[in-house]
């Protein structure tokens, strides 16, 4: 009974109302409407335009420093003694994260669009950071909204953002993190709706973000395929990733999701333990409703008000959730999974000294959940991990549950 | 469609004077407080209540309306509290349109058919949804018009020639025109422009054409409703309501006679527009 008619194919969506399945839609005020519908008419054509194309890929490969290497773990492999480990190096992308991909690909399109002032929202910093350094290689100004709670912890990314000559406002509304950011961002492009270009950081928002996002981020999934089939011959038999909206996830995830052998996991911020409030695993926890511009499952209490989330990495600490994995949750292609802040920042500390590699609190999550996952599966077996950031911004949070005192 | 709006409007086009719409953030700072500024608001020349529902993430709002959300939330407010507060209002008041105003998640966890049917027990005339374009028609709009509740949907600068009949298309009651690109509580645009767009509406529409957004002082009231059939008072009144809290942020004395007050002369300012416009 009920259970859920599977698809053709999963890489199909979104429909054209920017649907997968119930989730996503364009819940936005009217104001900023016909913007949208003209986004989408210049996407649209971007897409199918070689010169476009061509202009992104110079960039992936001379600015970003595309492909990222496919690298295979080896002592981490055999220290668990189970699955071969590779981890796609995103994080070795210029700015240090896979963010970078999305806003070479947004920030061409803004110019596209004759806009002259970039907005971004930004948690870890990570994406404002990312926002900030394509706005500078562009020559345009840029305003980036951030939680004032995630100004306090990401302290690095917050001067790096203002050297890059971004001007960086905390927003102090809320809990001061990740959606109290968007908010304001929304705030300032439904204001400033002429000039400006909303960058959005992540698989989430109003129809075509989400597509948008996913199909610059795809870069990742598509050259992890080719790659592993160059060293292996084959596909990976689980491909794992962190997901807070969930970017670097479906980048990875999406080039995989008709290959029906590779089994695909997300990890969502478990925080300090689901029967606590203080967590952000809204696909394993929350329920589906409607904010910032789409439909997907959110933290919320039984009157549809949003809860704040929590994780010990801001870039996970998000009530949403990217609409694609709300579908692909409730279809059952991705299985998604909560990791908790201690065993996260357990797995931060591993990877640093078996493999000399800092990763990102945000990676950290996934590492965690392959640490769990590769004992139990055969020496012939291969998971491909995103290990989608570095952990340089994260040295001070680390130090800080350390206890040490820097 | 609830006959209370149409009537409402007709019976002030035969006065020859705009509406003057006022909105309030229902349950702030507490629900008993609220019903009674709820029920003053038209004894003070309120034409039409738009009846806030508070949200958690308001992101069309100024941090005026966002704060009082936020107050009305800490007070115990919810959605099925504000539609009992219109039902309470009922009461005493069989004649005066009651539009809720706010975003769809609430809306969409109390569940669409549910909510439709209190809201139309509870003797309320219309919806604004923000966050509900008409791209998204199927949510609530369809639904609550085949119920027979108004869907009045909000006309921005940014909403040119080319889309209008696509807002116009399944709006009724009235057409809420919001003065500018921007949120709530913002600074008043040029009431010429305003003017102009009003004209440019109602060569598409014979709805009533409310202007919200930046109306806060009764010159403001007379200026906006020498060309609008209605005009729209929000962020002032919440104001009114924030200025009067005790330093702990809970109603005190004045609460109510502050918003009166306001509303009054407000009033008069639209009970006046029509002669500014004639002059």
């Amino acid at each position: 009974m009920n259970q859920p008619v599977k698809p053709n194919s999963f890489r199909a969506g979104p429909d054209e109302e920017g649907r997968f399945g119930i989730f996503g839609g364009r819940f936005v005020a009217e104001t900023l409407m016909p913007l949208i519908l003209d986004l989408q008419d210049h996407w649209d054509r971007a897409k199918e335009d070689p010169e476009y194309q061509a202009e992104l890929a110079d960039l992936n490969t001379h600015y970003t420093g595309r492909p990222s290497p496919l690298y295979f773990a080896e002592r981490l492999t055999q220290e668990l003694g189970g699955a071969k480990i590779y981890f796609k190096r995103d994080e070795l992308n210029h700015t240090g994260s896979h963010k970078i991909n999305n806003c070479l690909g947004q920030i061409l399109l803004a110019r596209r669009m004759g806009k002259t002032r970039i907005i971004a929202e930004t948690g870890a910093g990570q994406h404002g950071v990312a926002a900030a350094t394509v706005a500078a290689r562009f020559g345009l100004p840029c305003v980036v909204y951030m939680g004032a709670t995630d100004v306090e912890r990401q302290a690095p990314n917050v001067f790096r953002m203002k050297l890059l000559g971004a001007e960086v406002i905390p927003v102090s509304a809320g809990n001061g993190t990740l959606k109290d950011a968007m908010n304001e961002a929304l705030r300032d492009w439904v204001t400033n709706v002429e000039s400006t270009y909303y960058l959005i950081g992540t698989a989430a928002g109003p129809h075509p973000y989400p597509e948008m996002v996913r199909d610059f981020q795809s870069v990742i999934g598509q050259e992890t395929k080719e790659q592993l089939m160059e060293r292996e011959g084959r596909l990976p038999d689980m491909i794992v990733a962190a997901v807070g909206g969930g970017s670097n996830a479906i980048g990875l995830f999406h080039p995989f999701l008709d290959d029906e052998s590779v089994r695909i996991v997300g990890v969502e911020a478990g925080g300090k333990g689901l029967d606590s409030k203080e967590h952000c695993a809204s696909l394993t926890a929350g329920s589906p409703g409607v904010l910032h511009g789409n439909r997907t499952y959110l933290l919320q209490d039984g009157d549809g008000q949003i809860e704040e989330g929590h994780s010990i990495s801001a870039g996970l600490d998000y009530p949403g959730i990217g609409p694609e994995h709300s579908w692909l949750k409730d279809n059952g292609r991705v299985e998604y999974v909560p990791i908790m802040d201690d065993e996260a920042l357990e797995a931060f500390q591993r990877l640093t000294r078996v493999e000399g590699i800092i990763p990102a609190l945000e990676p950290s999550h996934a590492l965690a959940e392959v640490i769990k996952r590769a004992p139990a599966m055969g020496k012939d077996e291969i998971i491909v991990m995103n290990l989608c950031g570095r952990g340089d911004k994260d040295v001070f949070t680390a130090a800080k549950h350390l206890g040490v005192e820097l | 469609m609830t006959a209370r709006m149409d009537a409402r409007f007709a019976s002030l086009a035969e006065e020859g004077r705009p509406a003057l719409v006022t909105y309030f953030m229902g349950g702030d700072p507490d629900y008993a407080t609220s019903l009674e500024v709820m029920k003053a608001l038209p004894e003070a020349g309120a034409d039409v209540i738009e009846l806030g529902m508070p949200f958690s993430d308001p992101m069309a709002d100024g941090p005026a309306i966002q704060a009082a959300g936020l107050r009305a939330l800490k007070g115990g407010q919810t959605l099925a509290k504000t539609i009992r507060m219109a039902s309470e209002f009922r009461q005493s008041d069989q004649d005066t349109p009651i539009v809720l105003m706010g975003y769809y998640n609430p809306i969409y966890i109390y569940g669409v058919d549910r909510f439709l049917d209190d809201a139309l027990t509870a003797g309320i005339d219309g919806l604004i949804i923000v966050d509900l374009p008409p791209e998204m028609d199927e949510e609530l709009c369809v639904p609550a018009l085949k119920k027979g509740i108004n869907f009045i949907r909000l006309a921005t600068p940014t909403t040119d020639d080319k889309r209008l009949p696509t807002v116009l298309n399944n709006t009724s009651g009235f057409v809420y025109y919001v003065s500018m690109t921007g949120i709530t509580g913002g600074a008043l645009p040029d009431t010429d422009r305003v003017g102009a767009a009003v004209a440019r509406i109602k060569g598409h529409t014979d709805l009533p054409v409310c202007v919200g957004f930046g109306v806060k002082t009764e010159e403001h009231a007379k200026a906006i409703g020498a060309s609008a059939d209605g005009v729209v008072v929000g962020t002032a009144i919440v104001n009114a309501v924030a200025g009067s809290l005790d330093e702990n942020g809970a109603a005190t004395a004045a609460t109510v006679g502050r918003v009166a007050e306001l509303v009054r002369a407000l009033s008069s300012g639209v009970r006046s527009s029509r002669l500014a416009a004639a002059e």
